[in-house]
């Protein structure tokens, strides 16, 4: 009977946002991240089987329904190896193909020179991370060096990730308890992301350096991992506050009727029911503070990171261009390995995503 | 199998529901709306009620009210003998609604469990008492799938026993067959039945069906709209067991009458509309919302 769900839409929700903000920040927040609303929740047709379906049907249902997932993350890995291949086909393609001044028409470059100076060898290039950094006696391999240069930029954004998580899901415990907070808070949090903090790091970079309080003294890493945060803190204060405000009616109702508070509620109910939205959030704020890491290192000339490696082996490039591309891979692993261990979180809460699953 | 409470409701214990004067209006944009006027109503303790009417006369608010989940705008309401909001606190009642609103993420198991888990039960009874719900429903083989490895029908009996998991000796029910096919729909319907003669519980049940609540009760409330009223009780007049059999009774299809026409002389301008209804058509209650948004 539908039109018992249609009295329910009726009734204003006590988690609907302020109807032009929610919107206005569900939008950015789907452009910028494809956070995918997982569709079928507060949709009372669309969840669960439709009605009438007989027990027998079950078993095989169940195992229908299992099967595309698995073959689903098979493909996701395939269509990861396949794009990986043809890139390198395009490139050492065009590189053989194409003239060795590129393409130009009208004086204008419109392809790139082919010269092992412009587009070295992939082979080159990973061959290249294994020999050592600069001809001195005992250097490293450029590997180990791209290696340590990551895994200080990856403490900076982890850090940099976790103070965002605070703050993110923080903001969006405070605009959900109050209202008014929501109003007050929501466009400012928008607003925040159209100041290119970025952009400034030199400058966070001054303020930092003049903060001494008592034994605590301000270490240059730390505006990296401020700018990293500031970045990472939008896409979390939103996909947590969407998330924690997607119980439905229903729900919100059933623990009313359980006589248990807010808190409770929020425990048993809202934080779990975030977890859909919580993790493509987590997973885009976690990207975010990588970028975040290393553009601010570049820009401070924070020593150490994968930025300033960046930085000074470009400078190197004419002498030895392949060397330029160790931190490029670089900075793709670390992003690879970030993916990973946010992938890695949701294989744990896998039952918490259920309803991504039921859509 | 005891089925008393159909025929005599106890006289000593203390009224499950007593609805006093209670008037509900909801303040939207377009103005405001009349859901309930002047309802008075006594559900007494092991006694089943069915709400019955037209698409938007009240059942819903009613019941809503009755669990506390809303405020009525004047009268009372008690529920053995304590207001709304204590009872709800003290977990007089269990309730279910039209969809069956279990957590995605918890197990049948844990869905049952949950009000349990909630008011501190400790994890052995709790089990003891979630394997008896389970059996109770016929379920359980299922006990540690997930909602969304359930049919529609499976999903609501969960609800059920989630309902029924601390023994409310008051149930509070929104069609909550309302999205099961006929087949299933009996068999629930002989299911409850059976339930509430084991638990003794009063039921306030909303349902569109006629037949349903025929077959259910031992009171049905027809109400009428806007404003949602009482437009009459008609007490059913099938004391002893209810069985398949008795679906095919006369007195069984004597009380179908009674209801509806109970329905019709209710909605004087409606009568398609109510006409409709009284076949259990779900399109019917189409006309209904229409009229409502003029
Ligand atoms: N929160 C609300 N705000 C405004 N109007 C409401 C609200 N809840 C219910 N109503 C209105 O009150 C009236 C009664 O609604 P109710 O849900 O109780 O009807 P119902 O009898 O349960 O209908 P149905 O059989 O379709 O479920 C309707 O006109 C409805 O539009
Ligand atoms: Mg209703």
């Amino acid at each position: 009977m539908t039109t018992g769900a249609e009295t329910e839409g009726l009734r204003p929700g006590p988690e609907a946002g302020p109807p032009g903000l929610d919107t206005a920040a569900g939008g950015l927040l789907d452009q910028r991240s494809g956070v995918e609303n997982p569709a079928g929740r507060g949709n009372p047709a669309g969840r669960g089987n439709p009605a009438g379906r007989v027990a027998r049907n079950e078993r095989i249902e169940t195992k229908a329904r299992q099967t595309p997932r698995g073959a689903r993350e098979l493909q996701v890995w395939a269509y990861g190896a396949l794009g990986l291949a043809a890139i390198v086909i395009v490139w050492e393609l065009y590189k053989l193909l194409a003239p060795a001044d590129g393409v130009v028409i009208g004086g204008l470059r419109v392809l790139p020179r082919t010269t092992d100076l412009a587009m070295p060898h992939i082979w080159d290039m990973l061959a290249r991370l294994f020999e050592p950094v600069t001809r001195a006696e005992g250097a490293a391999p450029l590997w180990a060096a791209v290696g340590a240069g990551a895994l200080v930029t990856l403490g900076i954004a982890a850090v940099g990730w976790l103070v965002g998580l605070v703050v993110g899901v923080g903001l969006a415990l405070v605009m959900l308890r109050w209202r008014l907070a929501e109003w007050g808070l929501l466009p400012w949090i928008i607003l925040s992301q159209t100041v290119p903090l970025i952009a400034f790091a030199p400058i966070v970079r001054s303020w930092g350096s003049k903060i001494q309080i008592g034994g605590f003294e301000w270490a240059d890493w730390m505006s990296v991992a401020l700018i990293a945060s500031y970045l990472a803190f939008f896409p979390i204060a939103i996909g947590a506050l969407r998330g924690l405000q997607s119980p439905d009616v229903i729900h919100t109702e059933l623990m009313r009727s359980y006589g248990i508070g807010w808190w409770r509620t929020l425990v048993k109910l809202r934080v779990p029911a975030s977890v859909p939205y919580l993790l493509p959030a987590l997973r885009l704020g976690a990207a975010n503070a990588v970028i975040g890491a290393v553009v601010a290192e570049v820009s401070t000339g924070l020593q150490g990171g994968l930025g300033r490696i960046l930085i000074q082996y470009a400078g190197q490039a004419s002498g030895d261009p392949a060397k330029a591309w160790g931190p490029i891979f670089g900075a793709i692993v670390l992003g690879l390995v970030v993916a990973g261990s946010i992938a890695l979180l949701g294989v744990f809460l896998k039952n918490y995503r259920r309803v991504e699953v039921n859509a | 199998m005891n089925q008393a409470q159909h025929g005599a409701p106890s006289q000593t214990t203390a009224d499950a529901v007593t609805v006093t004067g209670v008037d509900k209006t909801f303040d939207t944009r377009s103005g405001q709306v009349h859901a309930l006027q002047g309802i008075n109503l006594t559900v007494k303790a092991g006694e089943f009620v069915s709400l019955i009417g037209p698409s938007g006369c009240g059942k819903s608010t009613l019941m809503r009210i009755i669990a506390d989940l809303d405020q009525p705008t004047a009268g009372s309401v008690a529920v053995f003998g304590k207001s709304a909001g204590q009872a709800r606190l003290d977990q007089d009642y269990g309730i279910a609604f039209q969809q069956a609103g279990l957590l995605p993420w918890r197990t049948v198991a844990a869905n049952v469990g949950l009000p349990l888990e909630l008011h501190g039960v400790g994890s052995a009874a709790r089990a003891a008492r979630v394997a008896e719900l389970l059996s109770m429903v016929g379920l359980t083989e299922f006990a540690d799938r997930y909602p969304d490895q359930l049919s529609g029908g499976m999903q609501q009996r969960v609800a059920i026993a989630r309902s029924l998991a601390e023994s409310p000796s008051l149930l509070l029910m929104d069609e909550p067959f309302g999205a099961l096919d006929e087949m299933t729909r009996e068999r629930m319907q002989t299911e409850l039945v059976r339930i509430c003669a084991e638990t003794q519980a009063a039921v306030v049940f909303v349902t569109h069906s006629i037949p349903e609540a025929v077959y259910l009760s031992d009171r049905v409330v027809v109400m009428s709209a806007r404003p949602g009223r009482i437009q009459e009780i008609v007490p059913m007049r099938l004391d002893g067991e209810r069985t398949e059999s008795l679906r095919e009774d006369t007195r069984y299809f004597e009380m179908i009458t009674a209801v509806r026409e109970a329905l019709h002389g209710g909605n004087p301008g409606g009568g398609i509309a109510t006409g409709g209804l009284a076949t259990g058509s779900v399109a019917a209650s189409a006309p209904v919302r229409g009229a409502e948004t003029r």
